[in-house]
């Protein structure tokens, strides 16, 4: 269980912290399967919450990042009321989906696509401009069909007066604690 | 009554009815509301699969705002996603001796820092136990007399924290109804999960709960919702297929106060959902606004 030697897959320092973390956090874990009995998503992930946990307990990265079931986590927290054990499921997704971000793939940049451009334009705007956030999203997402799937919602929100110009007032006001985040997020 | 109000992003965008009609209710509650000066966003589900810190350096750096503008006051969030992002800075930040101290670190760099003394409050909990059901049957009286509404309470004001309501059978939202004249429509779904930002990343996934969602308030005249996002993802697809073209007005739990309280459509934008066509919008005039104004001759008011 305490293995720390470097293996095949030589985790980095953040990969390794994040890790660590999640084991600390599901160490508990006896398997119930609540969670997964829990889950309004639970049928479009490939593998179940609890084998999830167990792949964390095992420390097997190589298939925790195959799978595309923390992605699927729509941080309802159900799972995390109904633990037995009273374990913070929910935050242990987040820091799955995290961990992905570290090692990112395509699928992982299709995944967190909308998640970095939501991140960017708080970081831009200090407070989110939604007409300014879903174009990043399509770019970042690289999928040039994206912005016609939500033509139609455009359409209805504009004529509900749900669009606005964004406001520029409060640009940059969250620029001093982004790059403190950074700088704190690299030395450790 | 006075709190330090956070309306958060969504209310000045989309949500923007929201925003406008806690302020008309809670103003005709006899609440008053301190806007926090030059607040920003608390990341809602964004931050925290990006940086654990930033995931409470977010929702902190307005809290200590708070703390230190509008000392003592309580602060008030009506969106279920900030008022989960600020209590968690309480719950998990203030008692952890290391994370504080990254988070005092990190918001140091725009001149702030959390001590960790401001009460976070989502606006179903000051409505229930501050203002109290009584006060507000009293001012509303039975107005939305039988208007059959679905309470929907969304996930994250029950979970994961128990903080005002019972998150395995809320009641808080109904009790407000229920002073209202409301009826409640029976189901199972109050406290199942719209798909959130999902809806956004996998929408396939997150409309099987909307097509759930909406199925099960066929029969209801209206669901009452106290979150944008729970909001949006209610309304914004029953045009689609996939969202099974089950029709159901949504609406703001503080958009039917504001109607049950008399006040005009326009005071409360009912212009901007989307779930409302004409004829539900007069089914609703003819169920909230069937009150005798003193004049004693039926209005039917609005536009």
């Amino acid at each position: 269980m305490n293995q720390t030697k470097p293996q095949a897959w030589s985790p980095d320092p953040a990969t390794r912290e994040i890790l660590d973390e999640l084991r600390g956090e599901l160490g508990a874990c006896m398997q119930c399967g609540t969670c997964t009995a829990s889950c309004p998503n639970g049928f479009a992930m490939d593998v179940t919450p609890r084998q999830m946990w167990r792949m964390v307990q095992f420390g097997m990265l190589d298939r925790i990042l195959e799978s595309r079931t923390f992605w699927m986590c729509s941080s309802c927290y159900m799972c995390t009321l109904r633990c037995p054990r009273g374990l913070k499921l929910t935050r242990a997704m987040g820091a799955l989906k995290r961990l992905a971000r570290e090692r990112g793939t395509w699928k992982v940049r299709r995944n967190s696509a909308f998640y970095d451009a939501f991140m960017d334009n708080v970081e831009k705007y200090g407070r989110v401009q939604e007409t300014s956030l879903m174009p990043g999203y399509f770019l970042k997402s690289r999928d040039p069909l994206l912005p016609l799937h939500y033509l139609p919602l455009g359409v209805r929100m504009m004529r509900a007066g749900k669009l606005h110009v964004p406001d520029g007032s409060r640009k940059g006001r969250l620029k001093a604690l982004f790059a403190k985040v950074r700088e704190m997020e690299d030395r450790s | 009554m006075k709190y330090a109000y956070y309306p958060g992003c969504s209310l000045q965008e989309s949500a923007h009815e929201f925003d406008v009609s806690v302020r008309a209710v809670m103003d005709r509650l006899g609440v008053e509301l301190v806007e926090i000066p030059d607040w920003t966003c608390c990341g809602a589900s964004a931050a925290e699969p990006v940086s654990r810190l930033m995931n409470y350096a977010l929702p902190a750096r307005n809290l200590a705002l708070a703390e230190k503008e509008l000392a003592g006051l309580d602060v008030l969030a009506p969106c279920s996603a900030c008022y989960l992002n600020l209590l968690k800075v309480n719950r998990e930040v203030v008692g952890d001796k290391s994370l504080h101290g990254q988070v005092n670190e990190a918001l140091d760099a725009c001149g702030l820092a959390y001590g960790g003394g401001v009460r976070v409050r989502h606006i179903l909990d000051v409505l229930v136990n501050d203002v109290g059901v009584e006060a507000i049957g009293a001012v509303v009286g039975q107005n939305l007399n039988g208007m059959r509404v679905a309470p929907y309470y969304g996930c994250q004001i029950l979970r994961p924290y128990e903080v005002f309501d019972d998150p395995r059978k809320p009641l808080s939202m109904d009790n407000v109804l229920t002073a209202m004249g409301a009826k409640i429509h029976p189901w199972e779904m109050g406290a199942r999960c719209c798909g959130a930002s999902l809806m956004v990343t996998h929408p396939e996934v997150a409309m099987h709960s909307v097509e759930a969602i909406l199925g099960a308030a066929e029969g209801a005249d209206a669901i009452a919702t106290v979150c944008p996002l729970c909001q949006m993802n209610l309304e914004a697809y029953q045009h689609d297929s996939a969202a099974g073209g089950h029709h159901v007005p949504v609406l703001y739990l503080t958009q039917l106060l504001g109607l049950a309280f008399g006040l005009e459509e326009p005071a409360v934008l009912l212009e901007k959902n989307m779930s409302l066509n004409g004829s539900m919008r007069a089914g609703i005039r003819a169920r909230a606004w069937r009150h005798e104004p003193p004049g004693g001759t039926e209005e039917a008011g609005g536009t």
